[in-house]
This record gives C-alpha cells, sequence and structure tokens, in this order.
C-alpha cells in the first residue's frame, strides 16, 4: 500500500542550515548533509533542501552541496529556492537532486511550469505555493510570504497541475511557525481538487497534527523543519504513532 | 568486476552512480559499443518520457545494442518499461526484450496519478532475496506493467502490477533502487550478484 510520507524541510544559508520562525528569525541548526542522513537513518521518507542565500554565487555553493546530499543520501529529495530558469534548473539535477521546487518565480512567469515539466518530466517539478487567509480568501504570497498577489490558493495550485507540475507543497503562512496545526480545511480541499500529490505544510506541532493532515486534510505528504531540527518530535516515534492509528506508513530496516 | 551504465539522456543517472559508489562498486558510465559490451554488468537506467528516449536510443545505435547484450541487463524505471514490447505513453514501440505492453494508471478511486512515494513488495521471487518481501521501495511513474510471467515482484496501486522483472538476462525493477534506502541497496547488490 502506498503510504504516507514525512519530509523533514532544511531551510540551507551558506551551507548550513537554518529556520525562520514565520520566516523572520534564522537559527542555525547543524550540517544538511549529516542532518540529511541522519533524517535518512531515522527514517523520514523525503527531504527538502531549500537554498535562501541570495547572490549567484552562493547558489554555486549550494550546486555542490546538492551534489554532497545526493552522494550520501540514500533518500529522495528536493531542492528550491530562487530558481528562475532552465539554467537554474539543470545543475541542480545534473548534480543529483530528484525534484525542485519553485515557487515566486512561477507566480510571475508560470510557464516556466510548463518549460521545466516539458525539459525534464512533470515528476521533477514541486509547485510550492504559500498562502495566507485576505478578506476570507486564501491568497497566494510570494517572497517568503512577504508579498501578496492577486493569485488565489485554490485557482492557481489547479493552473500549475495543468501546467505540469508533479507535486504541490502548500504552505499556510497563517499556521506556520504557530504549532498549533496543519491547515486541514484548504488541505481537503486541494486533495479534493487535484489529481496529482499534495504536501502539507506549517503549523505541525504534535504528532496527533499529522495524524489530522493525513485524516481530515487527505494530504499525500506532512513536512516540517524546527519541530525535528530540535528533537521535539523524533522522526521514529512520529512514524510509530502514525502507524498505531492504522495509517499507511514506511517500516524501515 | 565492470560494471556500464549507459550514458543517454535519462534523469537519474547521477543518482544511480552515486548508489554505486556508496556499494563501494566500481563503475563507468558510457555510451561506447564495446566497453557496453564488454562489461560483466549493465545498467540501463531512466527517468523520462517514452517516444524521446527510445529516438535518442536509436539515432545513437544504443537500441539494437540493448538488446543484443548477452550479460545482466538491469533496466531501472523508465529503462524497464522500454525493455518491454510497447509503450502507452505517447503509442511508442520499444525494445520488445519482454512481450508485455506498459499502460497509464488510470484512477478507479480519485487515485494520485503519478504513483508517487513508497510503496511495498508484496510478493518476491526469482532473483530477489526473499526477505524484501514487504519491504518498502521508491516509486515514480504514471505507466505500469501489468502482471505476467515475467514477474518477479508485484506492488498494488490501483490494481496489481509489476515491480520486478525477469527474462533470461535482462533484469528490471519499476521502482529507484538507487532512491530506496538500505532496501533498494539489497536490490542492487542482488543484481550484481546474478
Amino acid at each position: 500500500m502506498l503510504t504516507k510520507r514525512i519530509i523533514p524541510c532544511l531551510d540551507i544559508k551558506d551551507g548550513r542550515t537554518v529556520k525562520g520562525v514565520n520566516f523572520l528569525e534564522l537559527r542555525d541548526s547543524g550540517d544538511p548533509v549529516a542532518l540529511g542522513e541522519m533524517y535518512a537513518q531515522q527514517g523520514a521518507d523525503e527531504l527538502v533542501f531549500l537554498d535562501i542565500s541570495a547572490t549567484n554565487e552562493k547558489r554555486k555553493t549550494f550546486v555542490k552541496l546538492v551534489r554532497e546530499i545526493a552522494a550520501h543520501v540514500n533518500i529522495p529529495f528536493t531542492v528550491g529556492g530562487g530558481i528562475s530558469s532552465i539554467e537554474d534548473v539543470a545543475p541542480l539535477l545534473e548534480a543529483g537532486a530528484d525534484k525542485v521546487s519553485i515557487n515566486s518565480a512561477a507566480v510571475s512567469n508560470p510557464q516556466l511550469i510548463d518549460d521545466l515539466a516539458k525539459a525534464f518530466g512533470s515528476q521533477f517539478v514541486v509547485l510550492a505555493i504559500d498562502a495566507r487567509k485576505v478578506n476570507n480568501q486564501w491568497t497566494v504570497h510570494t517572497h517568503g510570504g512577504s508579498r501578496p498577489t492577486d493569485k488565489k490558493l485554490f485557482t492557481w495550485a489547479k493552473e500549475g497541475q495543468s501546467r505540469g507540475a508533479g507535486e504541490i507543497l502548500f504552505t499556510s503562512m497563517d499556521h506556520d511557525g504557530t504549532k498549533s496545526g496543519f491547515a486541514v480545511d484548504p488541505l481537503e480541499k486541494l486533495n479534493q481538487l487535484l489529481q496529482i500529490p499534495v504536501i502539507a505544510s506549517g503549523g505541525a506541532g504534535n504528532m496527533n497534527h499529522f495524524l489530522e493532515a493525513f485524516v481530515i486534510g487527505k494530504a499525500d505528504a506532512a513536512l516540517a523543519a524546527t519541530l525535528f531540527h530540535f528533537g521535539e518530535i523524533k522522526i521514529p516515534d512520529l512514524k510509530a504513532y502514525l502507524s498505531n492509528h492504522y495509517l499507511p506508513i514506511r517500516k524501515t530496516i | 568486476m565492470k560494471i556500464a551504465v549507459i550514458k543517454y539522456n535519462a534523469g537519474n543517472i547521477r543518482s544511480v552512480a552515486f548508489a554505486l559508489e556508496r556499494l563501494h562498486v566500481d563503475y563507468t558510465i558510457t555510451d561506447h559499443a564495446e566497453e557496453i559490451q564488454q562489461a560483466d554488468k549493465v545498467i540501463f537506467p531512466g527517468v523520462g518520457e517514452a517516444s524521446t528516449t527510445m529516438r535518442y536510443l536509436k539515432d545513437h545505435r544504443l537500441d539494437d545494442l540493448i538488446r543484443s547484450l548477452k550479460q545482466p541487463v538491469l533496466g531501472i524505471c523508465l529503462g524497464m518499461q522500454l525493455l518491454c514490447k510497447h509503450s502507452e505513453e505517447n503509442d511508442t514501440p520499444c525494445l520488445g526484450i519482454f512481450e508485455e505492453t506498459v499502460r497509464l494508471f488510470v484512477p478507479q478511486h480519485h487515485e494520485k496519478v503519478p504513483h508517487m512515494g513508497w510503496n511495498s513488495l508484496t510478493t518476491i521471487n526469482d532473483w530477489l532475496p526473499s526477505d524484501l518481501k514487504d519491504q518498502f521501495v521508491y516509486f515514480v511513474h504514471s505507466f505500469y506493467v501489468p502482471l505476467s510471467a515475467h514477474t518477479s515482484a508485484q506492488t498494488e496501486y490501483i490494481q496489481a502490477f509489476s515491480s520486478a522483472m525477469r527474462k533470461d538476462n535482462f533484469y528490471a525493477v519499476q521502482f529507484h533502487p538507487e532512491k530506496s534506502g538500505p532496501v533498494g541497496e539489497k536490490v542492487i547488490q542482488a543484481f550484481l550478484q546474478q
């Protein structure tokens, strides 16, 4: 049976792991390759590495890091951050990344989704969407959630799918960093609306929140960062908990 | 032991190479006919679209070369599908080692397509070690090979399908052993021992 995926997310700056609480405050929690290997051994089903370095020079460092990760980590991983063209993506693929996530660049240039899907295949393209409720409508935000756009979550996700995205990574800005649980209602709606997998992100605070994202939100995967990095929830404990609640979960050897 | 990984426009060659390095196995990534023919084992990776990839193989005369190989050959993901006779993906004639036709997943109860993530090997036979039964491996695919006499492992998604196959010296897996943690490493080692 296809299992629900647990995905730790690592934000990378200058080759180190960081995580912003509500994207504003950054804290250092380790070496990305070592952390990635540790999560893989603990039973993480996939990993996400987001490069938050701004300059092109730093991005070359990130490609080197991606190669290191691919050499050491034996589970699939997605990389993202600042990708705006096929030229940005090709070196990441060549370095061994399994998927790339695109966010702001896809909002300003939706054709990018088509181009990447055509060049590399849909399974390679994760459309990351940051949204928060504005006037009771789930509104897409870009640039780390700082800029509101005129796009709405559900129509944008649907458009992303029809343009060739292979997965949707939905982060609720209203929930991110609050530890009050995932945004299960919009998740459930996304999963009804889409034929491609949906990854829940933002708001995980305890193990029951993951259960809610899968059972009520019908998510295919759930992502968290701080919670895992600071050991507040251990992945083996989380997977045992979900398994005990009758969810299909991968057991590792 | 010399391992040749066939070099072509597939997406996962680097990942396959890294997996071999983690197992401390020497390999070359090559599209030279002689080098491939002289290898003890050949790995035929694959991520991409069937018709474009078949055209590339034909243009580089790799199609006849692969068909003529006598040593153990392992097709991975699209590599397995291309070893079949025909694919529904853009109505593509393939290499024809296996007689099967590759079919598109059609959802029955709002299942997502592609089949993406970790799923289990519910039956195991032939070349795969029996302790891999019910172990989880990583899949990403929208097309599948139906069960047949050549099935060496099966997995259920929408319906039961072939997650591993073998015919003579041709071995194949639909999942990505190079991304399937310790279980995937066991699968690669099982192939290398053939």
